[in-house]
Formats: structure tokens, sequence, C-alpha cells
């Protein structure tokens, strides 16, 4: 983005924190907390109103515009304004920049999909591009920007809860007959529980074994304190890890595993949709044993025999896998070993071994033959919906979490290198807020929500809006952010509303001592 | 394999000769590219495959005829019908007496084919006295990721501008001072931590001698145990975020003793953040 911006492009943020990438914007706003909705309907009927919308591209290719335009009608900059904290001026420059840019792209992160209406978001910004016609052409787009670096793969290769490797549907009895036939067995035609739905599950008693690879839910769960609980419940926990998480402890068994990165071959798919090779250059330490041979093992124990590759060949095995998800996946057909390395990866769709297809999707939507531009895009009616965690006065104050640059989610990987930028956790508060509550930069404090509550020193931080508080969850083990989160799901993507909690703040007795 | 083949937007292509061979480039290629396409080996310190050139160093000259000075092949473009010589007597003088100038001054012991140069053009740096004397001083060790050696710095540019406005955008070093008392520098010559310094490392990955360089390298060196010969490069993918970065793991003993990434990679351009570089504590031995 920064080469972008040296060529001329403009960069507008929308974050509540004034984050180290909007102080390279030439607009940065800062709406509060849940009220993305709100802004992007107000950005949309402001194109309507200035004659700016694609009517063309409306005309061909998309769907429910009418109703979409009425519904966004009641979204005046002013009322937006009310409504989000941003100015209506900065609504207005960000709607025209977007509209009559050549080419505009919407990226975004966990800061649009971390909410109980985190798929209403998005759909509020597929809105935008569609109103645009910014959808389906070069260096226009949406961008969802992946915050670890398979979960695009892990997707694709159907670990989730209702598709297949390809990202086929279960539903679709044509794409599970094919893998009926290459498996040998018969696909369950329905869709599974993402991991909101487990913890649900495992509340009403209905999910009693977990088998858990490479995830440390008791720390990363919203209200961890809950999620522990019902880990606890279990008759039986398994998990497979390469270091003994908190998870690990709560286990029955416990299967060390081999980082997958650079103890083992296969591959990973960044946010670009490009799949890339990974390659073993370490051996893995102690009884550490990799993925794939715990698997195969487990298969094995479970009657099934699988084989791939030649024995003891890391890559081989790997490339006996990865060429049975070609053989059932259209969307990787052409991808070989050979060929991702010699192109140092390759973006999906690829049908064949001939051919590459452009890097981005729907161009189909700007196709002259109907016949060819297909199914139309949809508009979505999005209402606004603030956060669960409502704020009264026991809760004044919006905590919302994130990451800091030199860590990484629960800290079990980063937390063993000494980075010089680290600094333990904080609660940032606007100096204003803090001022009010008569608390100094680096006082503990405790932070109350209606969950839980934990203790924290005080940072003071200008780069946030008033009324707003931020912590990361990178240091569970001596800040449990996460018991004060709240684990209100979106209904459709199952990801908990982290972005946003009530919080208070509570000064601490002052030791007997220092009185 | 496939038949696929990346092209780069149609360029006029331009005809000019290279120690009497006639060489056909790109529009706006370098001598230095058209050098590197015969397969004519050119020194270069200062250039950088991803930066900009900067000309400080002047060890890549060569002569064009009809120009009056000997000119940065790593920066001046082909003309039509340019002829141009890189190893004539006026071209190796002048390369000699760089490297002379250089090694008297810096510690090249770690710039690699520095030596290979010196016997090529018979450049004895000790002919101005004390090798490495000039710029002599203690490393800066002042975090547990990287080293800064500046009695190896050449002066380059190439972090600063990997650091600033070619790359990383967080500006924390520049060049301080005046003539022989000139260095790269942090704001007020502050240790790294107290700097705006993100640990991005990419400055590591440009820096041409070795004067910046992994903790862990410059602690091996010190003792003796950094040992090319059991060493293997591998490429896989960083762990941490969904951009894919490739990381170029190069293991010694079953560890990872530094951390690159290919330059010609579409997807960073041989960048990293401080989590990709440095953020493999987890699986040291």
């Amino acid at each position: 983005m920064l080469a972008a911006l040296r060529r001329g492009a403009k960069l507008f943020v929308v974050d509540p924190r004034r984050t180290s990438s909007a102080q390279w914007a030439h607009g940065w706003l800062s709406p509060d907390v849940g009220s993305d909705v709100a802004l992007a309907n107000a950005v949309a009927r402001e194109i309507i109103h200035a004659g700016l919308a694609d009517g063309a591209f409306i005309d061909r290719a998309t769907v429910g515009y009418a109703e979409f335009a009425a519904s966004v009608e009641e979204w005046t900059l002013e009322r937006a304004e009310a409504v989000t904290g941003v100015p209506a001026a900065s609504i207005r420059e960000l709607a025209h920049t977007y509209a009559t840019a050549e080419h505009a792209q919407l990226c975004w992160t966990l800061g649009i999909t971390e909410h109980h209406n985190g798929v209403d978001n998005v759909l509020s910004l597929i809105n935008l591009a569609l109103l645009c016609g910014h959808v389906g052409r070069y260096a226009s787009g949406l961008n969802p920007l992946r915050g670890q670096n398979n979960v695009q793969g892990g997707g694709d290769m159907g670990a989730i809860p209702n598709r297949l490797p390809g990202f086929q549907d279960i539903e679709d009895d044509d794409a599970r007959a094919a893998f009926d036939t290459a498996w040998g067995t018969e696909v369950p035609p329905t869709y599974g529980m993402h991991l909101s739905q487990m913890f649900d599950a495992m509340e009403h008693g209905d999910l009693r074994a977990l088998y858990v690879m490479g995830e440390n839910p008791a720390q990363s769960e919203a209200d961890s304190t809950k999620a522990i609980a019902l880990l606890q419940s279990l008759d039986h926990l398994v998990v497979q890890d390469v270091f003994f998480t908190k998870t690990a402890e709560l286990a029955d068994v416990v299967l060390p595993a081999s980082a997958s990165w650079c103890e083992s071959e296969g591959t990973v798919t960044n946010s670009e949709r490009r799949v890339q090779r990974v390659r073993k250059a370490l051996d893995p330490p102690g009884q550490a044993r990799d993925d794939v041979d715990i698997l195969l093992d487990m298969a094995s124990l479970l009657g099934h025999t699988w084989t791939y590759g030649r024995p003891g060949d890391r890559r081989s095995i790997a490339e006996g896998i990865w060429q049975e998800l070609r053989s059932l996946s259209p969307l990787h057909a052409g991808m070989s070993y050979e060929r991702i390395e010699a192109l140092g990866g390759i973006q999906w769709p690829c049908p064949d071994e001939h051919t590459l297809e452009p890097s981005f999707l729907h161009g189909r939507l700007w196709h002259d033959d109907p016949a060819e531009r297909g199914r139309p895009a949809p508009f979505s009616v999005v209402l606004n919906s603030p956060p669960v965690d409502a704020l009264d006065d026991d809760f004044p104050l919006r905590l919302t979490t994130g990451r800091r640059l030199d860590s990484y989610n629960t800290g079990v990987q980063t937390g063993r290198f000494s980075s010089p930028r680290r600094r333990a956790e904080t609660i940032d508060l606007f100096p204003a807020d803090a001022e009010a509550l008569g608390v100094l930069a680096g006082e503990r404090v405790r932070i109350v929500s209606r969950r839980g509550a934990v203790e924290a020193p005080v940072r003071l931080d200008t780069g946030l809006r008033p009324g707003l508080a931020f912590m990361t969850f990178h240091f569970p083990d001596e800040v449990d952010v996460n018991v004060l989160t709240i684990d209100a799901v979106d209904p459709k993507s199952g990801t908990a509303e982290f972005k946003a909690s009530a919080i208070r703040i509570e000064r601490l007795p002052v030791p007997a001592a220092a009185v | 394999m496939s038949e696929v083949t990346l092209v780069d937007a149609p360029r006029r292509r331009i005809e000019c000769t290279v120690d009497d061979r006639p060489v056909r480039v790109g529009e706006g290629d370098t001598i230095l590219g058209a050098c590197n396409r015969e397969g004519i080996d050119t020194p270069t310190l200062c250039w950088g495959d991803t930066l900009t050139p900067k000309n400080a160093c002047r060890v890549c000259v060569v002569e064009v005829e009809g120009s009056r000075a000997l000119v940065p092949a790593c920066s001046r473009k082909v003309e039509p019908g340019m002829v141009v010589r890189t190893d004539t007597p006026r071209v190796r003088h002048a390369r000699k007496l760089v490297l002379e100038l250089l090694g008297s001054s810096v510690d090249l012991s770690t710039t690699p084919r520095v030596d290979e140069w010196y016997d090529r053009y018979e450049a004895d740096p000790t002919r101005f006295g004390e090798v490495a004397r000039t710029v002599a001083q203690p490393a800066k060790v002042d975090n547990d990721l990287y080293v800064r050696d500046y009695a190896k710095c050449i002066l380059c540019y190439k972090c600063v501008d990997a650091c600033g406005d070619q790359w990383q955008g967080t500006f924390a070093i520049a060049v301080a001072g005046r003539g022989f008392a000139s260095h790269i520098s942090t704001e007020y010559d502050v240790p790294l931590p107290e700097s705006a310094c993100v640990y991005c490392g990419n400055c590591i990955e440009v820096c041409p001698t070795g004067a910046l360089s992994f903790k862990v390298e410059f602690d091996k060196r010190a003792d003796g145990t950094w040992a090319e010969d059991r060493q293997q490069v591998t490429d896989t993918i960083c762990p941490y975020c969904g951009v894919g970065c490739t990381l170029s793991l190069t293991v010694q003993d079953n560890q990872i003793v530094r951390v690159g990434s290919p330059h010609d990679s579409s997807v960073t351009h041989g960048n990293l953040c401080i989590k990709g570089r440095f953020g493999w504590a987890h699986v040291a031995r």
C-alpha cells in the first residue's frame, strides 16, 4: 500500500483507532465501534444522490438495487454523523473519492468481521463495490486481509463445517458424489458445527469429545472463563499442538506435533488466494511428529489404510495428498507442485495446467454476453445494529481488542522471541477519559466487564477516540483479556464480537505501605 | 511443465555494444543489466536489485565511448548505439583504486566476493596504510535481534533507502555528520530500542558488507562457530499473517541462523516484518 501511495494512490483509513496505516492516509475516519453499517449506508446514499453510481453496471450485473437504494435513504450524512461520530464532510469526501476513482479496493480485517453482525458489515461493503462497479476488474475489488497465514487455505481445503475441499458445498449432491467415490465412503450430506456452535453444543451436553489441532481456545475464545469450564466438562479432550498450551493442560491426551511452517512439507494459501509451498528446514524436536503422520496413524487405528507418496519422503507424501486434492477440487486442478514452485505460488481458480486466470475474481460480471455474465450479484439490505454489549452507567467505556506489530494472537509463538518493541499488556485510554476517571499513566487499574475483571496498567493514547479503550490479547498468562470479551456471535459466520465489550475502570485501593 | 510464460509489458529493444559484442536490451535497461545478460561479471556494492541506484561506491564503473568520465554501470541507462567497455586499463585501475580505498577505511572481511575482486583487479588496500582503520569502532549491540557493526559500513545508503521512502516507510535511520564523520545513525544516535526502528530487518536484507547482521550470526562469528559449509537455505512461508511472505531460512546444525526473503518474490520483494524476520525462537532448540 505504501508503494501504491508513492505512485499516487489515495488511502482512506476507517478505524476507531489512529493506526500506523492511518498516519499515511489522506483521510482517517474514526467511527464509533459497531457503527460500520451506518457509515457504509451513508456512503452509499451519498454516492447515489451525487449521481456517481455506475448505473450501467448496476442494470446489467446486479439485482436488488431498488430495495437497497430505498433502504439507505434514511442514512443522510447528518444522521450518519450523529450515529458514527464521523464528520459529514469526511463521509462525503470518502464517498466521492471512492466512487470517482478509476480503480478502488476495499480492504478489511477483523474490525469488520469480529462483530455480532460481521457478515452484515461485509455485505454493506459489497454493496458499495457493486454500486460503483469496483469489482471484477483489475486493481479493483473487495479484499479481506487474512490475519493468519493459512486461514484462506484452511477454508479452501474444507476445514470449515459447510464445505468440502475446493470450497464445494457439502449439500451439493454432485460435489459430494465425487468425494464418496474417491474416498470409498459416504460423506454426510449435512453441515457440521462451527467453533461457536461447538461450544454451544458442549454447553448443552451434545458434544462430549473434542480433538483440537493447533488452536488455543482456552485463551483465544471470547469469555474465556466460560470456554475453559466447557472444555473441562468434556468426557475426552485431545490436543495436537507444537506447544503445551493452556488448552493442552486441560487435555486427556496431548499429541506433540511438528511446526508445519518449517518442519514439514505442504502448501498454504495467502490472502490473495495464492497457493504457496511450505518446506521442511528443521527436524522436529523430541517426540514431535508430523501432523500428517499422526493423522495417518489415527486413520489406521480406525481401520483405514491411507497411503500417499513414498514412505519416509516428506515432500513425496505431501505431494501425494496434494494430487488427491487436485483430482477433487476444480479450483486447484491446474496446480502441480512443479508449477507452484516455478511460479512462486499460483492464485486460484486454476482449472488446468496450461493457463493462468486473472488475479481478480468475478470478471464475468462485465461480460457482454448475458449467458457468460451469469447470475447477477445481489445487493443486500443491511440494517445498522449496535454492539450487543451495550454501554450504560455501570459499563460506560467501549473496549476493543487487537494486535500489536511484534506479537501474534495469544503469544504462543511470538512470546518466545525477545522483541525490543514489546511492552506488557496495558489498558489504553483516551487522555481525557483517564483524566475524568482520575487515573494516571502507569497506574494499575481494574478493568471490569459484565463477564469478568482483569488488572492492567493504564497507558494514554491520543490515537483513540473519546470513550474508547484498547487492549491486546497477546499476554493471556499475565492479563487474560478474553475474560472481558463477549461471546455474542454472528449467526452466519460464528465469529464472536471480540471488538466491542462494555467496561468500566476501577481504581485499586492504595496499598497500605504507600499511604 | 506449464506452458505459461509471464511477460513484462512490451518494451522497445535497443542495440548497443559491450566489449565489442552486440547486445540487445530493453529500453530503460542499465549497462549493468546488459553486462549481466552477457555474463560479464561486474562488481557491485551499493547497487541493490530492489532499490534505486545510489551511485555511491563507484566499483561498477565502465568506459562509455564519447563520455569524458567513467560511468556507473548500475544506474546509467543503455542508449541506442552506445559502445561500452568493461575491462580497459582505465576501468581496471578505477575499480582497483575504489576497492583499495574502501578496504583501507572499512572492514570488508564479511563482504561477499571482495577477496575475488581484490585478486582480479590486483588491489592492495594496505598501500594506504593499515586496513580498515578509518571507521574502526566497536559494534553497536543494543538489542537481541540484530547488530550494527559500523566498522564494516561503506555508507552505501541502502539501509537508509530500505528503511525510508523506498520500502518500509519507517525512517528510523539516516546519514548524520559530514565528511569523515558521516555515519548511519538513528535520530540523535539513540540506541535502537529507543528509536523508531520496527525491526523489520529490511536493512539487513540489503546490506552488502555484513555491517548489519542477525545477533545469532554476530555471536557465532565472534565465538568461531559460524560455519557456512554446514548451512543450507530452505524457502518456506512465514507462519504468521495472511500476506504469505516467503522466508529463506538459513539453517546450521538444525538451528535457524538467518532469515531472508527472495528479492524476486511478487509478494513482498524481499521485505519482511519483525515476526517473519525474527519471530522463530519458538522453533529454536
